[in-house]
């Protein structure tokens, strides 16, 4: 079994975190699935460093304005909207 | 047409000649498509409908193809099965007991059930080749940056590209063809490969050719489909063929590492999945964190909440350097390796899937099980390069998939090989 217990509080902490509520039943199973899954992850403690020498470079163009959304189009598919504007609901 | 495999049917004419006059597509119901609904197989966005199209979409139209539809797939992408979709499972067109693979499930039943003449797929671990293995068709997951993602629905983007289905090399060669290039709103996209005439490469001429076989990727799976590869195999060298073993170490480490970069990626991309301008709106009383985290919770499906919760972890403090910066070290020693083994050979050949299709159910609830049957595909993400799924031949009736992996950039090379095997 796991070298990484996850109890439901951890997984009710991250559900928080990530904006999800969840019912109790789904934390107890998460709890059980994410101990077997992070503890499958602990394999990569064994791997080597490897230098990554990424080949970046800047991609630039132009700035120029282009045709965009409208403004109805842009609202088309909100639940809600006010005055041309997103609805949405109180932030505190 | 029968159903499963389409979340919306529907006819859209392309221009009115070029390269897929005569040719009928489906797509994959995260790529946007003007006016079409696309629901990502998610409640999150059932009733979304982008108001503009795909660059992939765009250059489908442009040479003359006919949209019928917008395929099945597992939410979000995430899944290999195509069980995971809110709108219910896909079945697979060979033997309806089984899944089609996934997450382009759909799509791929589309093309091995005759509704479309070839299909769009999304690849973020193997979600086209494997469907394309369970369903026995053909699929490609180009060398990263040879497709433009602008207008895909983003689940974990350095990873995915965009890849075609069809029932030949040559057909899915075609449409790589069009759909390939750089595009201006994807600034990923590369230049390299752009004008290649991808579908001449399926000339079947393989004399020649060196192809390392990874042991790593044939120990583990079932005899069955090991046998039907070999003897695919065996039919390449007959006509010219070399092939030698390769060894790839790093492989073992591939699924964790890949895990933790997708659902890391997507923990963060799905954030912006909140119900205010799109999705359902939360009928909720209560604050926006309230009413997001009720949003998500109704929107959301299983594998969605895990994936999202666990890529939360895996970035959360005091976990990073365990988790994701190991992840990221995992994948440089990846692509060390296969730099080393195609150093050596054209292409690696491998198994697409180290097992035969399964039966609808099966492993819906054992994630970790799941996730072990994408151990041959994940690693070519990783590596950014680009693979083809041809079919190798059938083991108890059902289809074994045969994988080609080239340099980034070679997909000239795995086409050749691949209609060597399908002569």
């Amino acid at each position: 079994m796991s070298e990484t217990p996850v109890d439901p509080d951890e997984v009710r902490h991250v559900a928080d975190l990530a904006r999800i509520d969840l019912k109790e039943d789904e934390v107890d199973r998460f709890a059980v699935q994410f101990s077997e899954v992070l503890s499958y992850f602990d394999a990569l403690d064994d791997v080597p460093e490897v230098d990554a020498e990424a080949e970046l470079v800047n991609v630039m163009r132009d700035d120029e304005v282009h045709e965009g959304l409208t403004q109805t189009e842009a609202l088309q598919n909100a639940p809600e909207s006010e005055d041309g504007y997103f609805k949405g609901p109180n932030v505190s | 047409m029968s159903g499963d495999a389409f979340i919306t049917e529907t006819t859209i004419d392309g221009a009115a000649d070029g390269p897929l006059a005569d040719r009928t597509v489906a797509v994959k119901d995260n790529i946007s498509t003007e006016g079409v609904r696309t629901t990502c197989g998610s409640e999150m966005l059932a009733d979304y409908v982008p108001p503009y199209d795909a660059t992939v979409v765009e250059r489908l139209k442009g040479a003359g193809a006919t949209l019928v539809g917008k395929t099945n797939m597992d939410e979000f992408g995430m899944g290999t099965t195509t069980e995971t979709s809110a709108f219910g499972p896909t079945t697979n067109p060979v033997d309806e007991s089984r899944v089609p693979g996934g997450s382009s499930g759909g799509s791929a039943a589309a093309v091995a059930a005759g509704e479309a003449d070839a299909a769009l797929g999304s690849d973020t671990g193997g979600s086209v080749r494997c469907p394309a293995a369970f369903c026995g068709v053909v699929g490609i997951k180009p060398t990263y940056g040879l497709v433009s993602r602008y207008g895909l629905v983003a689940y974990a983007n350095s990873l995915e590209q965009i890849g075609p289905l069809a029932p030949t090399v040559e057909e899915a060669a075609e449409v790589l063809e069009v759909i390939a290039g750089p595009d201006e709103r994807d600034a990923t996209t590369r230049e390299a490969g752009a004008d290649a005439n991808y579908a001449s490469a399926a000339d079947g001429d393989v004399d020649g050719l060196s192809i390392g076989v990874p042991t790593e990727l044939i120990e583990g799976a079932d005899e069955r489909v090991v046998e039907t590869f070999e003897d695919a195999l065996a039919d390449l060298e007959a006509q010219g063929a070399e092939t030698h073993e390769v060894a790839l170490p790093s492989v073992e480490t591939a699924v964790q590492a890949y895990y933790v970069i997708a659902i890391s990626e997507a923990s963060s991309n799905l954030a912006r999945f909140d119900g205010v301008r799109y999705g359902p709106g939360a009928d909720v009383e209560g604050n926006w964190n309230e009413s997001f985290a009720r949003v998500r919770e109704e929107g959301f499906g299983d594998e969605v909440k895990r994936r999202v919760l666990l890529g939360t972890y895996a970035l959360s403090a005091g976990y990073h350097d365990k988790y994701y910066a190991k992840a990221q070290d995992a994948r440089a020693w990846l692509k060390r390796d296969f730099d080393e083994a195609l150093a050596e050979a054209d292409v690696l050949a491998s198994p697409t899937m180290p097992v035969l299709p399964f039966e609808l159910g099966e492993n819906l609830d054992d994630p970790l099980r799941m996730y072990l049957a994408d151990a041959n595909t994940v690693p070519v993400n990783l590596a950014n390069l680009p693979a083809i799924s041809v079919p190798a031949g059938r083991a108890d009736g059902l289809p074994v998939g045969l994988q080609l992996i080239g340099p980034a950039f070679g997909e000239r090379a795995i086409i050749r090989a691949a209609s060597a095997v399908e002569g």
